[in-house]
């Protein structure tokens, strides 16, 4: 994290990042406190949905993120963005494109669960409902 | 035994504990340290893998990479517009290492002088 010598992350500061988090979302906002938690203030943050190879945003304003919710953060590059192929739609759009895939994922959960339970085994997935991401 | 000596002891103990564990902590800080400027590849808990440059690394082993390229089929797309990333050292599975870089001698027997060192 953030001990006097390491300057880790005082060298994000200010900048445009992409934080990833552990239940899955995607933050884009900019840097502007740190603590030797790596806890985060991120300020004009938006929150970015995707599914498939489109987008949505919403608007979140200042955002605290405790840091141990953090899987990792990475500095927006604006040349890769471009040539990403990733298109916006509106926010509606995507909320209920995400419902759809989180519909099936669910389905598809169930039915891994039942083939197991056929067989006599239980499924514990790796994941808990913390970790999403 | 009173309460102050209680105290005393039991505070020793916890000292001792934290700086030993710190030793081991240390082994592998140092370790990744002196692999900066190395290719590696460093998979997630979630099985997302990232290809990179080792910039630095802390004492949590959170990891810095520069340059990174995301080796899986990028269902991740959210790492399609990232070019240099801080990963948390509490969601890392695996580093992959270049086999060439890595003095496996060295470092199992500086393993096995930490691992004595702890036990005494």
């Amino acid at each position: 994290m953030d001990i006097p010598g390491v300057a880790q992350l005082f060298d994000e500061i200010d900048k445009k990042l992409v934080v990833y988090l552990r239940d899955g979302r995607t933050l884009i906002g900019i840097l502007r406190t740190i603590d030797q938690f790596a806890n985060l203030v991120l300020h004009r943050t938006i929150e970015r949905i995707h599914v498939g190879n489109k987008y949505g945003d919403i608007e979140r304003g200042v955002i605290i993120i405790r840091g141990e919710n953090v899987v990792l953060l990475g500095e927006w590059d604006e040349e890769r963005a471009r040539v990403s192929g990733l298109h916006q739609i509106s926010v509606e759009d995507i909320l209920d494109a995400q419902r759809e895939e989180q519909q099936q994922q669910q389905h598809q959960q169930l039915l891994r669960a039942k083939f197991m339970k056929e067989r006599g085994l239980t499924l514990t997935p790796e994941i808990g409902p913390d970790d999403m991401y | 035994m009173d309460i102050n000596r209680c105290k005393k002891i039991y505070g020793e103990i916890k000292v001792s504990y934290l700086y030993l564990k710190q030793k081991f902590f240390q082994l592998f800080y140092s370790f990744f340290k002196s692999l900066i400027g190395k290719d590696v590849v460093v998979e997630l808990k979630n099985d997302l893998s990232i290809c990179g440059t080792l910039h630095s690394v802390d004492q949590y082993l959170n990891i810095k990479l520069t340059d990174i390229n995301v080796t899986d089929a990028e269902k991740y797309p959210h790492m399609l517009s990232v070019k240099n990333c801080f990963v948390r050292g509490s969601v890392v599975r695996y580093v992959q290492l270049p086999a060439d870089e890595v003095d496996t001698q060295l470092l199992q027997d500086a393993a096995r002088r930490e691992a004595h060192s702890q036990r005494q």
